[in-house]
């Protein structure tokens, strides 16, 4: 099949209002004939799903935890970028477009891109008029920070916890829905499998987590609105449930996965403590404003005290090699300069993987009640995990993964290479590139949900009719006995290591050689042991209990099974990609100074990964991308 | 880094049934593991053993999404202050400890297994009310809303409620006013929420109550365990908006309230 990306012809300002215009729309008697499947209730579920309930659609929605509010969006801190240029400081629709396709470094659809700043502006006014407490000013209008590779100031935030905020109103969207009859709420109910009817997405398997049982549930069309796939590297600032099982089924069905090698890491998370760790936590990075990040300079010191290395025998790395940002180096370069200092082993801390980051000038300048003013609630934080004051010595932090920029290939529609099968959010290869700036997540969930998918689903239904497909037909069935008999498999494996144990060696192992920095002998290692492990997944593994009730151990057994096909493909990208771009750093292609070469000339294109039957064989189709607006350059931070 | 032994009392329970409390040595537990992660090493080894694990609830293990819910030495969340379960570390316990793990406690959340149960009842009180009927789309342009700073920060503290239901579970009416209050207080403080300000107070009172929830009786539990420092001044407003609805639906007779996902 061919990569056919749907992008509206035009100028770029008007593809997205010449493509509304140019839709098709359904009849409102009619739309309530339809129904529209919605997997996971985050950001882009719930507001999707809210949203096309209130459009007509018959809407079915699902996520695996108790309640849909408690879905991974709820966790992001910083905020959401909106070119609402309330500061008046020259933001535009085509500024916040511009920076995005840039920050991405050219690795993102324009098109797509555009419409993501187009619509930015309407999510603020809509979180607004759900009683959103956005932060404010003093005479009432709301307030704005700035965030990194930006010049402006376009965030909108709501304390440390925009995600929460911005999640519960989407919540409340939602449960305004369920309330009026126009959705009906799964919760802890898991998709395990897409079901395809004669080429097109029908329907979707799923296993009620309390009861065991699995159900099949017909559609005239399916969302995946099912987050990143972080947890491949086990540690990550993910939270635990957070999977690729949704994605990956549906891959394997026939959806393309999109640059799974571009991978986001955070520098300013907690370090690992110990192998009983279970996963990071993430601390704003704007911890950076003020403190200074250093290690000692030589081998000698560094099991000694932070207090007892004397300043010349400190090195402020990112100071020394990126004299005009410094610490504030973007966060790529920032976590791979605390990488090369912990492999050479000048880092501090248990296991030697952390950096120093040290508030003492800065407590010194202001005084600490100042610094407690603007980074208490972090400073506690991290007191409470390390049992640690970061006001006495230095903080520890190292990178870890954050978010994942690939997934799931969809067209300008949001529909994948499966027909019938959207993608929104984090799930889809999206809009970030190689790399995504901060505060762009929200934004890119919410307007998929709210604003484009209410749309964009409309020309594909009007193709269908409705209600074609029921749960009777042989091919739910099937599902339904695959997703069965794979979840005996897994209770009768009853071998000897337990699903996290496999999991953390996964982990490791993906981090090692697909993490911050890759390298073509590094990911043949990986893509060698892979296939091993697996195999000892599926001929040792214990998964304890039964599958006819409650059973988290199974929950996890299943997820990491999927990890573990998954992390495959994962290195094959990385590996295929002989270039470096954003979050993925390949060690052979860098520029003297360490930075990151691209290779415009032979991989200017999304890679979107077909599923062949055999995992070690994905074939590789490919969507050329093409700069008409922001032209290509080498990004430079220096 | 020291290592902690530790004797657990874990309640054990499946759906339906009557439950119990289990007796789980936990030997060598690094003093720098979070509480959940303690309970990970202990499962990890009674799986090891042929033992059924302790089913819990858990996700983000970072405080915010609400899911981790343990009643531990009778205290919802712990014996530290504005700290979830998940935030909760091992050093905050000393060597040769009993530990005493049950689930949040209250009629109105079933037991799932074990420590794991059923919140529902918050989804649905939030279902009777707890929104602003506005259309996706249909907004004014969000500074057309001006919210004078102190009533935004105002709504942002009960705002930050994190839907746990530690609330619940200290309380020993078993009470969800806190809950409720918190949830009603955000949207019943702003502009954008007066619209439906009584419709909102009733319905959500009265789904409340349906599931079975306490009355509260001021002891104030709610606010010491709540892992956000909610204050019981929202449950004063509460009252207030819901004396103020009541006797204008008594009175007036207009206020058809939200029927609550039936």
């Amino acid at each position: 099949m061919s990569l056919d990306s749907k992008i509206p012809s035009g100028p770029m300002a008007l593809k997205w209002s010449k493509h509304k215009q140019d839709s098709k729309l359904i009849n409102p008697k009619n739309k309530r004939k339809y129904t529209v499947l919605v997997v996971g209730s985050g950001l882009a579920g719930s507001s999707a799903a809210a949203t096309l309930s209130e459009l007509g659609y018959k809407v079915k929605c699902f996520c695996f935890q108790d309640s849909p509010r408690r879905a991974h969006s709820i966790a992001a801190q910083g905020g959401i970028n909106a070119a609402k240029n309330y500061q008046n400081d020259g933001d535009s629709v085509h500024r916040l477009f511009y920076d995005t396709v840039k920050g991405g470094d050219f690795r993102a659809r324009e098109s797509n891109v555009h419409r993501l700043a187009e619509e930015s502006v309407n999510i603020i006014d809509q979180c607004a008029a759900q009683g959103v407490p956005f932060a404010r000013e003093y005479g009432g209008g709301l307030a704005n920070r700035s965030f990194g590779g930006a010049q402006v100031s376009r965030t909108f935030y709501a304390r440390g916890q925009t995600g929460q905020q911005l999640l519960l109103g989407a919540y409340s969207a939602l449960n305004k829905e369920v309330a009026r009859g126009g959705v009906e709420m799964h919760t802890r109910s898991e998709m395990l499998e897409v079901v395809v009817v004669d080429g097109h997405a029908k329907g979707i398997i799923t296993r009620d987590l309390t009861t065991g049982k699995i159900e099949a549930h017909s559609g005239d069309t399916v969302l995946l609105c099912t987050g990143g796939y972080g947890n491949v590297f086990y540690l990550s600032t993910n939270a635990m449930g957070c999977n690729v099982t949704a994605t990956w089924r549906a891959h394997r069905k026939g959806a393309y996965f999109a640059n799974p090698c571009y991978t986001q890491i955070h520098p300013t998370c907690i370090p690992v403590s110990g192998d009983y760790q279970s996963k990071l936590t993430l601390m704003s990075e704007s911890l950076r404003n003020d403190g200074r990040i250093w290690v000692p300079k030589n081998k000698a010191d560094v099991g000694k005290p932070a207090a007892q290395i004397p300043e010349a025998d400190r090195d402020y790395y990112l100071e020394r090699k990126y004299p005009s940002y410094g610490n504030l180096a973007p966060r790529d370069i920032s976590s791979r300069a605390a990488k090369e200092a912990c492999d050479a082993g000048l880092g501090v801390g248990p296991g030697g993987r952390g950096v120093y980051l040290d508030f003492a000038e800065a407590i010194g300048q202001f005084g600490q009640k100042t610094i407690a003013e603007r980074y208490g609630n972090l400073f506690e934080m991290y007191e409470k995990i390390t049992g640690e004051s970061g006001y006495k010595q230095p903080m520890r932090i190292y990178p870890a993964v954050h978010y994942t920029m690939g997934g799931l290939w969809v067209d300008y529609n949001l529909m994948s290479s499966l027909p019938g099968l959207h993608v929104l959010g984090e799930a889809n290869f999206s809009d970030h590139g190689a790399n995504r700036l901060g505060a762009s997540a929200l934004m890119q969930g919410l307007a998929d949900g709210y604003f484009v998918i209410p749309t964009t689903i409309a020309p594909y239904l009007v193709t269908q009719a409705p209600g074609g497909v029921t749960t009777s037909h042989p091919e739910f069935q099937k599902a339904l006995e695959d997703a069965r008999n794979r979840t005996n498999r897994l209770l009768n494996v009853k071998g000897k290591r337990s699903v996290d144990s496999f999991h953390r060696e996964l982990g490791l192992l993906v981090w090692d050689k697909c993490g911050m920095a890759r390298d073509k002998a590094g990911l043949a290692q990986a893509i060698k042991r892979i296939p091993e492990l697996r195999e000892e997944f599926w001929s040792n593994v214990r998964v304890p209990g039964s599958g006819s009730a409650a059973n988290p151990e199974l929950e996890k057994a299943g997820r990491v099974a999927d990890f573990m096909e998954f992390g495959e493909l994962l290195c094959q990208d990385a590996q295929h990609r002989e270039e470096s771009c954003g979050g993925h750093f390949r060690s052979e292609h860098q520029y003297p100074d360490g930075e990151a070469k691209r290779d415009d000339d032979n991989f200017c294109y999304a890679a979107a990964w077909e599923y062949t039957g055999d995992l070690s064989k994905p074939k590789l189709n490919k969507e050329p991308l093409t700069f008409e607006e922001v032209h290509l350059s080498v990004r430079s931070y220096k | 880094m020291s290592l902690l032994n530790l004797q657990l009392k874990v309640w054990r329970q499946n759906q339906g049934q009557p439950g119990h409390f289990q007796d789980i040595q936990a030997r060598e537990i690094p003093d720098h593991a979070s509480f959940l992660e303690m309970m990970d090493i202990v499962n990890e080894r009674l799986i090891k053993d042929g033992v059924d694990p302790v089913a819990f609830d858990h996700d983000c293990r970072e405080g915010i999404c609400g899911m981790c819910s343990m009643t531990i030495n009778g205290i919802a969340h712990g014996p530290e202050r504005a700290t979830t379960t998940c935030q909760l570390h091992m050093r905050k316990f000393r060597d040769g400890d009993t530990i005493w793990i049950e689930p949040f406690r209250a009629r109105a959340f079933p037991v799932v297994k074990d420590l794991m149960v059923d919140r529902g009842a918050f989804d649905r009180i939030q279902q009777a009310g707890g929104f602003v009927t506005v259309r996706t789309g249909a907004a004014p342009d969000a500074n057309c809303i001006l919210i004078g700073k102190e009533v935004a920060d105002a709504a942002m503290d009960a705002a930050a409620c994190i839907g746990c239901g530690a609330c619940v579970a200290s309380c020993k009416n078993a009470s969800a006013m806190l809950f409720v209050s918190a949830k009603a207080g955000q949207l019943n403080s702003l502009p954008q929420g007066q619209p439906e300000k009584d419709r909102r107070t009733l319905g959500m009172v009265r789904q409340m109550d349906k599931e079975g929830f306490g009355n509260c009786t001021n002891q104030y539990e709610c606010e010491a365990a709540c892992p956000k420092e909610i204050s019981v001044r929202w449950i004063t407003k509460l009252n207030r908006d819901y004396a103020l609805a009541a006797a204008k639906e008594a009175f007036v007779g207009v206020q058809e309230s939200s029927s609550g996902g039936e």
